[in-house]
């Protein structure tokens, strides 16, 4: 019987059946993050030993500051968690990515770049954009605190098997328009209940041509079309990125490895509980207006009166959601004043995000109303971009060259954006007060974000 | 995980959709506070003004709604990200069920670990209930054991999963469960070293 690669995946981890589509799962790999710190003092109260201290790695990546030159987090509460995560680590033999280690960064960068996160993997950690390692084909999600201490317990999850759902972007994408917009215009179109029940897998000519940073973009943001699992079919493009990784096979172990990785590949024939198509090749680059990541517009459109929206519920949604930013329906979104740009967190704030903002910034100056900051996804994207010259392009533009760290997307180190402030941000989540009390934000692709940088105001990207 | 059998009390209306996480716990409540000492964070930005005085609009801060049992919410109820504290927050306010017409996935999820049950009826019987608790009393029973909402006026009956409900009816631990498969992972482990030979569990230097 054809089967999805999701399906394959799945199948390959089954200890149990526990009950009707209730599975127990082995889990491979467990990332335990900074604000998850108090994990192991649960653990402990309730006498448990952490069962494969080999299969769990802890990150600092939330609460840490990207000051250059810091050595912890700004926030109250950054020291605590740290130290919780050091003391953890080492009590009960986990691995760490300490603050300046080599390894550091945002787990959701850190895990592919170094080669943890391969095909038919399953990995888990308690943070929602956990799905971006299905950009690789691994099998990955986010769990919330009580699973953390199964996982560390038993290294297994009960699971429930969702139903399968492919979205197939059919076309080729315009200059300018970059996996990011793909991802929000999905959002924008099918809503951030969209993929709710099920494993969704990308897939077409789009995802076929796109690098494998790209499609970790776009698993990225399963999560805002409400899907926990996200995912792409490995391809020969996959076993390349993988090659020469930390924890990556070699020699004829990786021949073996991708043999199988391959095999992963959905069948062709294999059949979906939902299957949808999306032309993209008409794709201008998109932003969002208002709180959620589903509000989002054309980057040559106009803000939406709330008496477009298709439910009450959603029109007063739609009217706080104005209200919140500071936005005029009927008005272009184009020329809007912009205070901060972040380039930056789990969704781009890789090499070839960065890339894309230094194409664009070279020998530009950022305006001068703009605080802009790039902010690199971890200390591997920050040693590379330092190779290749990124960091002069980006401080002799004007931006602040920063450290690895979840920093202003989340604002849980501390750093926020100001009351009233707008933001063109790369991160992933435009909710009320998510950068700061009375943050306004604007999600959009690095190139995007850059373009405003320069202007001082929101900008279409392929003016410049 | 903690029993649930059944609950009374007020029921307050959230009736937006794409209530998240964020909104229900913001970030610097969620990292800062602990289990037991989140409820008076419980949708911070909605409840108090900037001066940090409650707004009097707001649902939770009006009598009887202080005391609310049960939330109505939204589609989405509990979208956005994993933070479990979402969920502490409801519990230590003492919100002990949620009904709405679709949940975020790993909130939904959170809510059976923390005995709060989480309810999906359809968005027409939701706003009906809201009605129904805006015109006249507010108070209603949720029974798990019945499958059962009783308002009032009138009984509504919804579905839960069978191994779900019989873990909260009788408080099982899914921790201690699993533990006592501890031979089948073991197995499993062994047999998946073999067929994936490449995985490597020590720690290999990081290349730079």
């Amino acid at each position: 019987m054809p089967k999805t690669c999701f399906e394959k995946i799945w199948e390959n981890h089954v200890i149990a059946n526990l009950a009707p589509n209730v599975d127990l799962l082995n889990v491979d790999w467990h990332f335990v993050t900074d604000v998850r710190s108090r994990a192991f003092k649960s653990i402990e109260d309730r006498g448990l030993p952490v069962r494969n201290p080999e299969r769990t790695i802890g990150i600092i990546d939330h609460v840490v500051s990207s000051e250059p030159g810091r050595t912890g987090g700004w926030a109250e509460w950054s020291d605590m968690h740290i130290q919780n995560m050091r003391e953890g680590c080492a009590k009960h033999g986990l691995r760490l990515f300490d603050v300046n280690d080599a390894g550091q960064g945002i787990a959701h960068v850190v895990a592919p770049q170094l080669g943890i996160a391969q095909p038919g993997t399953l990995i888990l950690c308690a943070d929602s954009h956990t799905s971006t390692l299905g950009g690789l084909g691994a099998l990955a999600w986010g769990i919330g605190f009580s699973e953390v201490i199964h996982v560390l317990a038993t290294q297994t999850i009960v699971q429930r098997k969702p139903k399968t759902m492919r979205i197939r972007f059919d076309g080729r994408l315009e200059g300018h328009v970059e996996a990011k917009d793909v991802a929000l215009y999905m959002i924008g179109r099918f809503g951030t209940a969209g993929g709710m029940g099920y494993a969704v897998e990308f897939a077409g000519p789009v995802i076929d041509t796109m690098s494998v940073e790209q499609r970790m973009t776009i698993c990225n943001l399963a999560v805002e079309f409400g899907a926990k699992v996200g995912l792409v079919s490995p391809d020969e493009k996959t076993v390349a990125y993988l090659a020469g990784r930390s924890y990556a096979p070699v020699d004829t172990d990786l021949g073996e490895a991708a043999t199988s990785w391959l095999a992963l590949r959905s069948d062709d024939d294999a059949i979906y509980d939902a299957d949808l198509a999306l032309p993209v090749s008409e794709l201008k680059p998109q932003i969002t207006w208002g709180t959620s990541p589903e509000d989002t517009i054309a980057i040559d459109g106009v803000v939406p009166y709330p008496d477009e929206a298709d439910t009450s519920a959603k029109q007063a949604a739609w009217q706080a959601s104005l209200d919140y930013m500071g936005l005029t329906p009927g008005a272009p979104i184009v020329g809007t004043p912009v205070d901060r740009v972040f380039i930056g967190s789990c969704t781009n704030a890789r090499l070839s995000d960065l890339e894309a903002v230094a194409e664009l910034v070279k020998g530009r100056k950022v305006a001068s109303r703009v605080e802009a900051w790039v902010v690199p996804g971890s200390q591997q994207v920050k040693r590379d971009a330092e190779r290749a010259g990124l960091d002069r392009i980006f401080i002799e533009a004007g931006f602040q060259w920063r450290e690895p760290s979840c920093s202003l997307c989340a604002g849980a180190n501390g750093e926020l954006v100001p009351k009233g402030q707008r933001c063109v941000s790369t991160s992933n989540r435009n909710f009320v007060g998510r950068q700061g009390p009375g943050a306004r934000t604007h999600l959009s692709s690095p190139a995007t974000a850059a373009a405003a940088a320069l202007a001082g105001m929101i900008a279409d990207v392929r003016s410049f | 995980m903690t029993q649930f059998t059944a609950t009374t009390g007020p029921a307050a209306s959230l009736l937006l959709p794409n209530i998240n996480t964020d909104l229900i716990v913001p970030v610097a409540r969620s990292v800062r506070y602990a289990r037991g000492e989140l409820g008076p964070w419980l949708f911070e930005t909605l409840r108090y003004g900037s001066d940090g005085r409650e707004n009097p609009d707001f649902i939770l801060n009006i009598e009887p709604f202080r005391h609310t049992r049960i939330l109505l919410g939204g589609e989405n109820f509990g979208c956005g990200s994993s933070r479990e504290t979402a969920v502490w927050a409801l519990l230590d306010f003492g919100i002990q069920s949620v009904i709405a017409p679709s949940f975020g996935e790993i909130f939904y999820n959170n809510c059976f670990q923390n005995g709060i049950l989480p309810i999906v009826l359809p968005s027409s019987l939701v706003t009906s209930l809201h009605e129904e608790a805006v015109e006249g009393n507010p108070v209603m029973t949720i029974d798990l054991e019945a499958q059962q909402i009783q308002t009032p006026r009138r009984t509504l009956s919804f579905d839960v999963e069978a191994f779900r409900r019989t873990m909260l009816l009788e408080g099982i631990d899914e921790v201690e469960l699993t533990l006592r498969r501890n031979g089948e992972i073991e197995a499993f482990q062994k047999s998946d070293a073999k067929r994936r030979s490449w995985m490597r569990w020590d720690e290999p230097s990081i290349i730079v």
